[in-house]
């Protein structure tokens, strides 16, 4: 990927995380790279316990025990985050970097009115630098910006929808306007009406520039799709293909991306036409990760080498990048004469 | 024409809360009418709180109806036993954690339910198992596991597994597919087709995801505040759908060929 490109605002390199347990190390992000440009919506897509929410949490600096940053690089904005101690990350989560976990909208504590919740903090942030009626302003004018009612301030959580609830947190997060939010499972548990919406509100914050780029962290591909520019799919832990949106859903390269993309099931005629294919097996335990591919043993096409070896991440076209030995020189693209983008249905 | 295996003649059922006379009513379904042949699956979908899963647990004999009647096999199921009832109908519920209990083991549950079939020898019953098991993808250790040692996707293929014991002719599955990642929905979805092509096993399948329903049933239903809005094959219903609330509810699903049309303003 190109270092110098004036315009990236944060870039992972080879980012290493494991979580510390009694019974060793568990591997949940093992070696990721990622780049986020300006006014970017980037995706990142994966099953549940490949270590997507892990990456996200390493993206922003949150390296806490059991969770230890074990290599690679993180910078945002020109800002190393590994670099600052704890309490400089701390300041710098809200303005620099925001994070939205998931389920964030049922964790409003119920006996505090919104403004209440608003004002503690910020007042965490910024000790009495700043006035309780400068942030309620400032409130006021973001709840604007998000099509909620100024008069929300004064309401308790319980008193709100769904979509209401996601719309204060969103509000939360972006009171600083951080100049990357990382949004992690926005569409689970609501209903499709509020997740098209919810979509609706992401994407108009990063293009009313209140902030300048976003993170979505989703197994959802088919709603990723809808807003994101580029899509990065991992599994167990590394990322196995990074493609522009478009081409990933259009022609996957990484077989495990295949294969994934090819069981979404979406209410569109050509689901019903053929029997789509799982991905039987599961993914391998994370706490003695393989040393070969970690899709090898589902995977259809691997061969000996990728039982043995893992493959390097390559950009195998224009901005897209893979993790398979059928893409590297010497691998089977090669040797033994055939495209899998072709051959792979 | 086959016969109605299931047929659900203006069924209702009304909640009372408070105290009586004094407390609210909930109509939770509203004289819905539907009937289905074995072979086939009918797909009953919905939002939360349309009513699918209380329909569910008047089929299955959970919850006695205020008023209308189901009948299997052109019998009142209230007619009917219970034991010789559950030897052909049963059901795969929503949450696998309070569906087993906790307490014992994953085998208990199995040899729970094979009480229905006391002929069977006791090894030709392992071997079942054990088949079943390996319909749904799953190893024959779970069956030595307690259900905090497995997850949400595995208790719900167990659960599968389970209800398929009896060999019913009837199979009422409860958003089935809820914990399982979308690799292996897929295989499981395909599990549950073939069981209706091939051993025409009747299954309605109720969920609140329309992609899965459009995948795997012939007919759906579509329910919202207890009455059904619309029912007809699933071809038609989702691609071309008649009643404005079904059409506002398959727009909203995000499609992979086709991006919604977002606007900028909020």
């Amino acid at each position: 990927m190109a270092t110098e490109d004036g315009n990236i605002l944060l870039q992972a390199v080879d980012v290493k995380g494991y979580y510390e347990t009694p019974e060793g190390s568990v591997y949940a992000v093992n070696g990721c790279t990622l780049e986020l440009h300006e006014e970017e919506i980037v995706g990142i897509a994966g099953e549940s316990g490949c270590g997507k929410s892990t990456y996200g949490k390493l993206l922003m600096g949150y390296g806490k025990h059991p969770l230890r940053m074990v290599s690679g690089s993180v910078t945002i904005d020109r800002v190393n985050i590994y670099d600052k101690p704890w309490s400089e990350r701390k300041r710098l989560w809200g303005s620099l970097i925001a994070m939205i976990p998931q389920y964030s909208m049922n964790s409003l504590n119920p006996t505090r009115k919104i403004q209440n919740l608003i004002i503690d903090s910020m007042k965490e942030k910024f000790r009495s630098s700043v006035s309780e009626s400068e942030i309620l302003e400032r409130a006021k004018g973001r709840f604007m910006d998000l099509g909620l009612s100024p008069t929300v301030l004064g309401l308790y959580p319980f008193e709100l929808s769904g979509g209401m609830k996601q719309r204060v947190v969103i509000a939360i997060s972006t009171l600083l306007n951080p100049k990357v939010l990382i949004v992690d499972e926005p569409t689970s548990a609501l209903d499709v009406s509020t997740q098209r919406l919810l979509l609706g509100l992401l994407f108009h914050i990063v293009k009313r520039k209140i902030v300048k780029s976003m993170i979505i962290i989703s197994h959802d591909i088919a709603s990723l799709r809808q807003i994101c520019d580029c899509m990065y799919i991992m599994y167990a832990g590394k990322i196995a293909e990074r493609s522009p949106m478009e081409s990933m859903i259009d022609q996957p390269l990484h077989p495990y991306a295949k294969l994934l993309l090819g069981a979404v099931i979406t209410p569109e005629p050509e689901i019903r036409k053929r029997r789509l294919d799982g991905i039987p097996g599961a993914p391998p335990q994370l706490i003695k990760p393989p040393a070969s591919c970690p899709f090898s043993e589902r995977c259809p096409y691997a061969w000996d080498l990728c039982r043995s070896l893992e493959p390097p991440f390559l950009e195998v076209e224009p901005e897209r990048f893979v993790a398979c030995w059928l893409y590297t020189k010497g691998g089977a693209t090669f040797e033994r004469g055939f495209d899998p983008s072709r051959t792979l249905k | 024409m086959s016969e109605d295996l299931i047929r659900v003649e203006h069924l209702s059922k009304i909640f009372s809360t408070g105290f009586i006379g004094r407390g609210e009513k909930i109509v939770a379904v509203n004289d819905i009418s539907f009937s289905c042949k074995s072979g086939e699956v009918i797909g009953l979908i919905g939002e939360s709180g349309s009513g699918k899963t209380t329909t569910a647990r008047m089929v299955l004999k959970l919850l006695a109806p205020t008023s209308g009647e189901i009948y299997f096999k052109n019998k009142d199921i209230w007619t009917i036993s219970n034991r010789e009832y559950y030897r052909f109908v049963q059901g795969v519920f929503q949450d696998p954690y309070s569906s087993i209990n906790p307490v014992y083991k994953v085998k208990h549950l199995f040899s729970n339910i094979s009480n229905l079939l006391k002929e069977v020898p006791k090894g030709e019953l392992d071997r079942r198992v054990k088949e079943l098991l390996e319909l749904v993808y799953l190893q024959p250790e779970v069956l030595e596991k307690h259900t905090h040692e497995l997850s949400g996707g595995q208790l719900q293929r167990v659960l599968l597994a389970n209800c398929l014991l009896v060999d019913p002719d009837i199979m009422l599955t409860d958003e089935p597919t809820s914990m399982i990642d979308a690799s292996l929905r897929v295989v499981v979805l395909n599990v549950i087709k073939e069981l209706s092509e091939k051993r025409k096993k009747l299954v309605i399948f109720i969920t609140h995801d329309i992609s899965q329903a459009f995948y795997i049933c012939d007919r759906i239903a579509v329910m919202r505040g207890g009455e059904i809005v619309e029912q007809g094959p699933a071809e038609e219903v989702v691609l071309n759908p008649q009643h404005a609330y079904t059409q506002r509810l398959i727009s909203d699903v995000p499609k992979l060929k086709r991006k919604f049309e977002l606007s900028v303003e909020a």
